[in-house]
């Protein structure tokens, strides 16, 4: 492979950042959401290209646990989106203002 | 030109446009098939970096389950109206952007001073690490090494499934007082 491992490395810390971009400037709770599925694929991607460099299998590993999590985290997220919809019947996160001081 | 540079220079700009259309659709829906196409490119990257286990497990649970649950919750939801471009909080906008692009450039620094943006990885990847293929020798290490840790996912995903049953059914198990009054409260507005 030619290719040098950190372009791998730089593509997935652009794609972190939007990501994070994503999880401050959106208002929808799905499309927030999406953003964080983002990061997290930002981060497998990292992971794996790390553990070519490294030539061994640890971060292939980590990254198949951190999609078995994010899986988990999708089901309860999108749960607990559809719960709160059903109490104000909106998506967004501006108004789900009942905490606030 | 060798073939894995031509793939990365392909898919590369591909994956990070992608995830700036996401960022920059208003309609939800849209978001999410600009989403499928950034996991797609990423699954590419996968197969590239030779971890063509993890290229199918992309594809397959976070192109297909994951996104199907996505859609799946805004169709029932309805909420693929366009959202509005009011702040709320003063500045928030800009604020976010510089703070995400600050991020960025730090990384990539990051990465500068770890790695070296020259480092090449080892070529004989296919013979030490994915000896006997990528899924054979993921799961020598898979069930050897991290043999507890993917018990304990087994149960995190068991404790998902409940939880979602709990969050998810409509009928009240147990209604306080205080929820029967502010619910009547809201009834009575």
């Amino acid at each position: 492979m030619r290719t040098p491992i950190s372009y791998f490395v730089v593509v997935s810390a652009m794609l972190f950042a939007i990501g994070t971009i994503g999880v401050l400037v959106r208002k929808n709770a799905l499309v927030i959401f999406m953003s964080v599925e983002l990061q997290l694929n930002a981060v497998n991607l990292a992971l794996v290209s790390f553990s070519r460099m490294h030539n061994n299998l640890n971060g292939q590993v980590l990254a198949f646990f951190s999609m078995v999590v994010a899986a988990a985290e999708v089901v309860v997220g999108l749960a607990i989106i559809v719960t709160v919809y059903r109490r104000r019947q909106s998506a967004s996160v501006d108004d789900a203002t009942v905490l606030r001081g | 030109m060798p073939l894995d540079q031509v793939v990365f220079w392909v898919f590369a700009p591909i994956s990070v446009g992608s995830a700036i259309a996401m960022l920059l659709q208003r309609n939800a829906v849209h978001a999410a098939l600009f989403l499928v196409v950034n996991f797609f490119t990423i699954a590419v990257f996968y197969l590239v970096l030779g971890a063509s286990f993890l290229f199918a497990v992309q594809i397959i649970v976070y192109a297909g389950a994951i996104m199907v649950l996505f859609l799946f919750v805004i169709m029932l939801l309805g909420v693929d109206r366009e959202e509005s471009l009011v702040e709320r909080l003063r500045g928030q906008r800009v604020i976010g952007i510089t703070l995400g692009v600050g991020i960025a450039l730090e990384l990539i620094v990051a990465i500068r001073a770890g790695i070296g943006f020259a480092t090449k990885a080892p070529a004989n990847f296919d013979q030490v690490a994915n000896e006997g293929g990528n899924a054979e020798a993921l799961s020598r290490v898979l069930f050897r090494d991290y043999f507890f840790p993917f018990e304990v996912t087994s149960i995190l995903l068991i404790v998902a499934a409940i939880a979602v049953v709990v969050l998810a059914s409509r009928q009240r198990r147990s209604v306080t007082k205080a929820q029967a009054a502010s619910e009547a409260d809201e009834a009575a507005v």
